[in-house]
């Protein structure tokens, strides 16, 4: 039983190391901050969740001990790691970075159409965005 | 078995942390930044969860959350900078 257990936690905690490896060797290589945004916060929460889950399972299996701090912490990374990715790209947008090797920015055109106040336009945007998605 | 593969986790999240250390040297423009901060903090956070592991208590388990909730609020106030230039609004209608 508590040799399974083991095996469970040693799983967990290298696909945890690999994971943030993963996500520095992203924020390293990728050109530009939208992709290294991606990398980032994508690969180090689900790396931080497997180390958090291995930790709760350790303190489960071994002390015997319901921890539900490390329980809230995995709800809480979880929850917060998307939305602050997701505010640092929209921030990075409005600060001015282009995005590396792109031509397409219907958002530039969306954030026009709504400056200019014309509906018409606006109608065939979202007609064309409708199309594309 | 698991003191082993705690060190050897614990040695790959500090070489990740260097390598996010080099991006926010040298990172061309301010998000870049911002974005390698975010994930140190969240690296911070697992490097203290397997010293949990390693030292074998849960007495660390109150600053992994206060982490989580600190670096959260970091990028969120750092992210309202750079959009707005203020960080808290003042109220419109005084």
């Amino acid at each position: 039983m508590i040799e399974i257990a083991n095996i469970i936690i040693v799983i967990f905690i290298i696909l945890g190391a690999f994971f943030h490896l993963i996500a520095a060797l992203g924020v390293i290589r990728l050109p530009d901050v939208y992709t290294r945004n991606h990398a980032a916060s994508k690969a180090a929460t689900l790396g931080v969740l497997c180390i958090l889950l291995a930790a709760f399972f350790y303190f489960y299996f071994h002390e015997s001990e319901f921890n539900t701090r490390v329980l809230l912490c995995i709800v809480f990374m979880f929850l917060t790691a998307p939305v602050a990715g997701h505010l640092l790209g929209r921030a990075a947008y409005h600060h001015g970075v282009k995005m590396e090797g792109s031509k397409v920015d219907d958002y530039q055109e969306y954030l026009e159409i709504k400056k200019s106040n014309e509906q018409q336009k606006y109608e065939e945007f979202k007609k064309k965005l409708g199309k594309n998605l | 078995m698991i003191q082993t593969a705690v060190t050897i986790a614990i040695i790959c999240l500090a070489l990740s942390m260097l390598a996010l250390v080099y991006r926010i040297i040298k990172g061309p423009t301010l998000p870049d930044r911002i974005v390698a901060l975010d994930a140190v903090g969240v690296n911070i956070v697992g490097i203290v969860a397997l010293i949990c592991i390693k030292v074998d208590t849960t007495a660390y388990v109150e600053f992994i959350l206060l982490f989580g909730i600190l670096a959260f609020i970091g990028t969120v106030a750092f992210s309202k900078y750079l959009e707005k230039g203020v960080i808290i609004d003042h109220d419109r209608d005084r």
